[in-house]
């Protein structure tokens, strides 16, 4: 444990440059991030002053704590979660329904702040980061992809992709460089082998097909880190097979982490590393 | 961006939310409306009441009025010259007017005013609400030969006709005349047989009084309305002793009353005197210009004594504000002041009860008004503005506007809380897709501003759409009185009773564009509880929620 700390205290004393000053950082260091086949649409972090080593651990949770009020009762989850993520790997966490490998997950892509512990990204704490840093960590260094696919239904399977990039630029700069964006979209798109579904609506697309628009949405921005949280959990074998594969290409070509939950046991062996969640608690194999 | 895409999407695929909006569209078209409707009567009224009223008039308190009235001009003159466009003395009496209809006579309280002819146009717009052109032009007190306005020259085409006015003048006063010594020599027969049903002395009183003008009786005028026979006619003209020359007549008074060829002393009648409105709404006359009236008011001594003299009608008065059509009564002022006795025989000084005062500048009159009344005691002489006079039924009118508008503007405001209600349900609808936006870095103020911009572009297309609307209605509404009209079969706009010939109506963008922006506020304000609720949801409760 104390060895965890000393570790963090380092490297927050390396990397001085803020997130907050990161945010505002050039495009030309949007080039340094290691995406290879597509480039970034949107800026990104600077990858920092000096690049990781490409087995450097990316994303660590120290001692995550975390639980739920149901009615007067307090009911843990996580109590404490030691985990490191290095970079480039392809981590499966499973766990029984409940034993609390979404809320991990939510708490690494900071959708949720922990009762204790630290979350530390690249070297830096991101947990306890104001709601503005935040937002902007998960719109450019996490990309997400859910069971439920989450599409936003009054959009088509492009703009849904777009929506990140939305969300990134005011009107004025989206406009002046939609084209841009809208060709990596599509070609995203076309990646994942939705070339011809891009003016479709989510219900028009069925559930794997919804899975990849998701996956498309999730790497636009050009994020370091996927999490993805039971992504073939309402898809059948062959389809989720078949995103299996589409994620291990990501990982493999363009070294894109990969944090995915599963409770399928088949599912999780596909990942580089397992890591099992039992009660709360991470369980070495 | 993604606030305007998602506000668009949400805009075209949410119609109940656009349900909610009719109201405020109704609210808004309906607010534009009333204002445009109520301000076009204000602004015909006050236009009617100024041009009726001189801008300033300064009046003794005393029926008697006070002398030398060219002494007070020129004081009046002296202290405010440089603002004043014009001066006419007049005199104020109450009257009675009694003309003879049916066999009857025909008896109604009126003011009668003594004017001048050749200034009373200066001091107000006496002279436009006239019905022969010439008069218009320049009154004279003689009667036309004809050529009276047969549509009421205001209104222009859509008035409807008055057909009898084109007979008014000396043609008709003639065929008057020659119907009536017709009748004459017919029931002078009769006139030795008592009549079999006779309704009793006060016709008789009446008959021997009147037997000697040969004021014109049978009211049967060609295009005329009532119908009465001549019997009843015949007993009234029964008695016939000699034509008796008019003492009151300035004219030689050996010379015999010739009503063929002479009128009586001119007189401008306020026309619904002359006249009521059937059940159609139609105009119907019983005196025309060329028929003699009896007027009796009190002379200027003390204990009043009456004074009753006749007159000729010239012409009618049509103001269009209905208080005044029925009672007011032009005679020339000199002619009034010989009456009433108001010429001091020695000295030849006049009384007159009131100067009417022409200003250059309207907005001036309290002004003038005021240094008017400092050069004069105030126990003796009231000055007053138009205004002043009419400031009642003006601030009445303003005071209906203020009311709609603030019953209106809550109906608006209701229309709010239906918003509010609509957008909570869409807020709870949509949990999951801010849960997803805030999963992918939106901010909780992005949310708000979804939200926000959505109830914007709400109250955008409803008061949009309530303004057209409005607009539209306030443009051809007389088209649509017309329609409702025909539709419901009975009038939805009388003009007998209004005056006007169509509904007035002014806008005013000003108004209309605070009318839009508050509802546009309003739809906004109802809109943040909703938006604010939004952008607190919780992202990982908002994507568990199913």
């Amino acid at each position: 444990m104390s060895n965890h700390r000393s570790i963090a205290s380092t490297s927050h004393g390396v990397r001085r440059r803020g997130v907050a000053q990161a945010v505002a950082a050039s495009r030309d260091d949007a080039a340094a991030v290691p995406s290879k086949n597509t480039a970034p649409v949107i800026d990104t972090f600077p990858v920092g002053d000096t690049a990781p080593a490409s087995d450097a651990v990316q994303l660590r949770s120290l001692a995550l704590a975390k639980s739920y009020r149901k009615g007067r009762v307090d009911i843990p989850v996580l109590r404490g979660v030691d985990l490191e993520v290095r970079r480039g790997e392809f981590l499966a966490i499973i766990g029984q329904s409940g034993s609390g490998k979404s809320t991990l997950l939510h708490l690494l892509g900071t959708l949720d702040a922990p009762d204790a512990g630290e979350v530390h990204f690249d070297g830096r704490r991101i947990d306890n980061l104001p709601y503005s840093q935040r937002d902007a960590l998960r719109n450019r260094r996490f990309g997400m992809i859910f069971q439920f696919y989450h599409l936003l239904p009054e959009l088509s399977a492009l703009e849904n992709v777009l929506a990140p990039a939305m969300i990134a630029s005011d009107v004025w700069s989206y406009y002046r460089r939609r084209r841009e964006y809208m060709a990596a979209a599509t070609r995203l798109l076309e990646t994942v082998g939705l070339g011809h579904r891009l003016k479709h609506r989510p219900r028009e697309l069925s559930g794997g097909e919804m899975q990849r628009a998701a996956i498309a949405r999730a790497l636009v921005a050009g994020p370091e880190v996927l999490l993805a949280d039971e992504p073939t959990g309402n898809l059948d074998r062959t389809t989720g097979q078949e995103i299996m594969q589409l994620l291990r290409s990501l990982n493999r070509e363009r070294k894109l982490t990969i944090v995915m939950v599963t409770h399928d046991l088949a599912i999780a062996e596909q990942a580089d590393r397992v890591v099992r969640l039992v009660e709360g608690r991470v369980e070495r194999a | 961006m993604y606030k305007l895409l998602l506000c668009w999407r949400y805009l075209r695929t949410r119609y109940i939310a656009l349900a909610s909006v009719v109201s405020v569209t109704l609210g808004v078209a309906t607010m534009i409306v009333v204002n445009s409707v109520m301000s076009g009567f204000a602004f015909e009224m006050r236009n009617r009441l100024h041009g009726i009223l001189a801008d300033v008039v300064f009046e003794a308190h005393s029926l008697e009025g006070f002398e030398n009235p060219e002494y007070y001009m020129d004081e009046i003159r002296r202290v405010a010259g440089d603002d004043i466009v014009g001066m006419t003395p007049t005199v104020h009496v109450p009257a009675m007017l009694s003309f003879k209809y049916g066999g009857k006579y025909v008896t109604r309280p009126v003011t009668l005013i003594g004017i001048d002819a050749a200034t009373q146009s200066e001091a107000s717009d006496f002279g436009k609400y006239l019905q022969h052109p010439e008069n218009r032009r320049r009154m004279s007190f003689d009667l036309r030969d004809g050529g009276y306005d047969t549509r009421d020259h205001q209104a222009g085409r859509e008035a409807k006709e008055r057909s009898v006015m084109e007979l008014a003048g000396w043609e008709y006063r003639r065929w008057r005349v020659q119907r009536e010594r017709d009748l004459e020599a017919i029931s002078g027969d009769l006139d030795r047989v008592p009549p079999p049903e006779f309704d009793g002395p006060p016709d008789e009183k009446v008959d021997d009084e009147e037997a000697d003008e040969t004021k014109a009786t049978p009211e049967e005028k060609p295009g005329g309305s009532v119908e009465h026979g001549t019997e009843q006619d015949s007993p009234v003209e029964s008695v016939k002793p000699p034509s008796d020359p008019f003492a009151t007549r300035a004219k030689d008074a050996d010379e015999v009353f010739d009503p063929m060829r002479e009128t009586h002393t001119g007189l401008v009648l306020g026309i619904a005197l002359s006249s009521f409105h059937d059940q159609e709404g139609d105009e119907r006359f019983l005196v025309l210009p060329g028929d003699d009236v009896q007027l009796a008011f009190p002379n200027a001594s003390i204990p009043p004594g009456v004074v009753t003299d006749r007159f000729t009608i010239v012409d009618f008065y049509e103001s269009k504000m209905s208080e005044y059509d029925g009672s007011f009564v032009f005679v020339p002022i000199r002619k009034l002041q010989e009456l009433r006795g108001m010429i001091d025989p020695q000295s030849g000084v006049t009384f007159v009860n009131s100067i009417q005062i022409k200003l250059k500048d309207e907005s001036k009159g309290d002004l003038v008004r005021d240094r008017i009344r400092k050069a004069f005691p105030m126990e003796l002489f009231n000055v007053s503005t138009w205004r002043d006079k009419q400031g009642p039924l003006l601030a009445a009118v303003q005071m209906e506007t203020a009311i709609l508008n603030i019953l209106l503007f809550l109906i608006i405001a209701v229309a709010g809380f239906g918003i509010l209600a609509i957008f909570f349900m869409i807020v709870v609808e949509k949990t999951r897709d801010i849960g997803i936006l805030k999963a992918l870095g939106a901010s909780g103020r992005g949310i708000m501003g979804i939200f926000l911009a959505y109830g914007l572009s709400l109250g955008i297309v409803g008061s949009g759409v309530g303004m057209v609307l409005g607009l539209l209605f306030v443009v051809y509404i007389n088209e649509v009185a017309k329609v409702l009209s025909k539709i419901t079969g009975h009038e939805v706009f009388d003009p007998s009773i209004y005056y006007f010939y169509k509904i007035p109506t002014i806008i005013d963008p000003l108004t209309v564009a605070w009318i839009v922006s508050g509802a546009l506020a309003i739809a906004v304000l109802a809109s943040v509880l909703p938006a604010r609720r939004a952008a607190r949801l919780h992202p990982v409760e908002a994507l568990r929620y199913e």
